[in-house]
């Protein structure tokens, strides 16, 4: 048997070192580039030469900061995102050039606005309806953003380094999606909690091979144990699909109630787990037409209509034969709050029981949560 | 006198204020206790468990125990498992199969199950992030209308309701405050403030699409005139129980009568 807890534990303590690894990068000479959102082509930037990083946006501490600019009522993530900028307490916002964002929902947007005081912010135009016209649009939004690095870094992109970035970020998308895929097995080899883990990992790699290769040798271990007998949660434990807004380090309480009350989360089909990974970049196609096409194409509910996230989280029922879904919304959020209504029928037409979650950063609500959870469980059967 | 362990179950109920247990033997009801939870509620369990044991008089030694509510985590129990579970299945004990949606006014919360046909939680809902609505802001204002929780039960059913417009204790307070001080009749405003709490749970209920037979449990439902106001706002009867308080505690004692917990999730996919 390989010792799998070691490679949990180790990645684990990489956390810490991720903003370390930046300080370098930068006194190395190395350009970093600051990123929120899953729509962001990381494939550009890299092809700028530069490190796009995932900035801190999951935290309650900065919300209070943040709501001295930004209205109460507003999404936690938006708040945070802002408030870490604010207190200069997010590492990477700290060290990066510029910062990216889309027009993806409206205090997202409109956030970036005041962002742009802090550092600089571009802001590309995300067209909300999957067309021809769209796809273009986009398309032509991601040169501009790729002249606008050229511009700005003094570097320029090459379509080599382009077809290059879209074949590298193609592999760290498989290399998530065969881990993912492990939990298709009943029961699953790793909790929920260990799939988000895995995941915060994956985004302090900064795309560097050796931090796919501990995933890799991860997703293998795992699969040899369980062939080997290994199981490592139990088969009583109740399948579960977490949908909504983006997971996060402060909404790790509800995954908690959820496994700690005989559950376990087979699939995040949220932002942070399948939903900007299930499809790759298209790499027979030109390397921007191709990157417009993946990148539209994520079932975002800034998106109208969303149809496709639907048939997204039909199929993760199905593939992961899950006996029930969890959806997390976050406070004031109301493009998900929104298609709650349509998830709960695709959950219904599964037949499978659904609950809508609605939390914030803040931890007062565990004992709720926990509670909340353990029911939703048991009306799978106690 | 020898016992064989199988036969008996017990339940715990241990909540936010009181701590509720209810003794089972062969499936029957033989005993039940009520305490407050009190700081600690692992002693608030030891306790319970010394009380039901006491009461049948024979030194029990260990029956099967569930524990259900805010504090199971913390009790000494063969088994743990929300209140909404266990308050499904003492309801269906308490006032038949018929049971369709169960309203639960606690002190501290409130909830609403909806049940299938055959009795299984199809869906719920709970308040427990403020006071709005539960025992606790009905006693916070019979405190303001200088009156006790009790008198919430023998108000005249002649009087018109006056309208309350906020639920949030705070707001409410002073609400009441200005509504007493313009000389609007006590009765009246207590009628109007258990309408209020009529009206919230009213909602609750038809969200989760309101069918009979209706039972209201917990603490609150013992007023008789809270329960004839959600008769009229549902155009509905809603049935009571002096034991309703002991719904979730039932409910965790027969879960304790069965032998084993949670089935495999393999086993379900096998044909039927
Ligand atoms: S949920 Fe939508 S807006 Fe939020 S990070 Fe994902 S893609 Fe971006
Ligand atoms: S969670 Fe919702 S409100 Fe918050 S940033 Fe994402 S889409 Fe916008």
């Amino acid at each position: 048997m390989h010792d799998v807890e070691k490679i949990f534990e180790k990645m684990s303590a990489a956390l810490p070192e991720g903003p370390v690894r930046i300080k370098e990068a930068v006194e190395a000479g190395r350009k970093v580039v600051g990123c929120y959102c899953a729509f962001t082509p990381y494939e550009v930037i890299r092809a700028a030469g530069a490190i796009p990083v995932s900035l801190c946006s999951t935290s309650e501490k900065p919300i209070a900061a943040g709501e001295e600019h930004l209205p109460r009522n507003l999404c936690p993530l938006i708040k945070a995102s802002y408030g870490f900028g604010l207190t200069d307490t997010c590492p990477y916002f700290h060290f990066c050039d510029l910062v990216i964002g889309e027009t993806t929902c409206d205090g997202k947007k409109k956030m970036y606005e005041l962002l742009d005081r802090l550092r600089p912010t571009y802001v590309m135009q995300l067209p909300q309806i999957v067309s021809e016209e769209a796809v273009e649009s986009w398309r032509h939004e991601i040169k501009l953003l790729a002249r606008h690095l050229e511009e700005t870094l003094g570097t320029a992109i090459t379509e080599e380094a382009l077809r290059r970035e879209i074949r590298w970020r193609n592999e760290e998308r498989k290399v998530m999606n065969e881990l993912y895929e492990l939990s298709r097995l009943c029961p699953p080899p790793l909790s929920g909690r260990e799939l988000h883990l895995v995941n915060e990992f994956f985004k302090v790699g900064f795309g560097e091979e050796a931090y796919l290769n501990k995933v890799r040798e991860l997703t293998r271990c795992l699969r040899e144990n369980y062939e080997a007998g290994q199981r490592r949660v139990s088969d009583e434990k109740r399948r579960i699909i977490v949908t909504g807004c983006p997971t996060g380090k402060s909404v790790e309480k509800v995954f908690h109630a959820i496994e700690e009350n005989g559950g376990v989360i087979v699939a995040f089909e949220n932002c942070g787990g399948v939903k900007p990974s299930y499809e790759l970049v298209d790499e027979a196609l030109p390397p921007y037409e191709a990157l417009a096409h993946k990148y539209l194409g994520i079932p975002c509910s800034c998106m109208s209509p969303n149809g496709k996230r639907l048939k997204l989280l039909e199929d993760l029922v199905a593939e992961y034969e899950a006996d029930g879904v969890v959806d997390l919304i976050l406070q004031a959020c109301h493009t998900y709050a929104v298609e709650s209504f349509l998830v709960h029928e695709t959950a219904r037409a599964s037949g499978i029981p659904c609950i809508t979650v609605e939390t914030d950063y803040y931890q007062g609500d565990v004992e709720q949560l926990s509670t909340r959870m353990g029911a939703f469980v048991e009306m799978m059967g106690i | 006198m020898s016992i064989s362990l199988a036969s008996w179950a017990m339940g715990l109920d241990v909540g936010s204020v009181a701590a509720k247990g209810v003794l089972l033997r062969d499936g029957e009801w033989v005993a039940r206790a009520m305490i407050a939870t009190g700081w600690d509620p692992a002693e608030a369990g030891r306790r319970l468990r010394a009380e039901l044991t006491d009461s049948v008089g024979m030194d029990l030694e260990l029956p099967r125990v569930v524990a259900t509510g805010y504090g199971r985590n913390a009790v000494e129990a063969n088994g743990r498992v929300t209140e909404i579970s266990c308050h499904a299945l003492g309801a269906r004990r308490l006032f038949g199969d018929g049971v369709r949606t169960i309203l639960d006014i606690g002190g501290q919360d409130s909830k609403v199950i909806a049940l299938d046909r055959s009795g299984n939680v199809a869906n719920f809902l709970m308040n427990d992030k403020c006071a709005a609505g539960t025992g606790r802001f009905l006693q916070n204002m019979a405190v303001m209308l200088g009156c006790s929780l009790s008198d919430f039960s023998s108000l005249s059913e002649d009087l018109e309701p006056h309208g309350i417009s906020s639920m949030c204790t705070v707001f409410a307070e002073s609400e009441v405050v200005g509504l007493l001080a313009r000389g609007v009749d006590k009765n009246a405003l207590a009628l109007g403030l258990l309408d209020a709490v009529a009206s919230r749970a009213e909602g609750m209920m038809r969200r989760l699409g309101l069918q009979p037979e209706v039972v209201f449990t917990g603490g609150v439902s013992q007023s008789r005139n809270l329960r004839a106001l959600l008769e009229k706002r549902l155009n509905l009867p809603v049935r009571v129980s002096e034991d309703s308080q002991y719904a979730g505690a039932l409910g965790a004692a027969l879960l304790a009568t069965r032998k084993t917990t949670r089935r495999r999730r393999r086993d379900e996919d096998a044909p039927k």
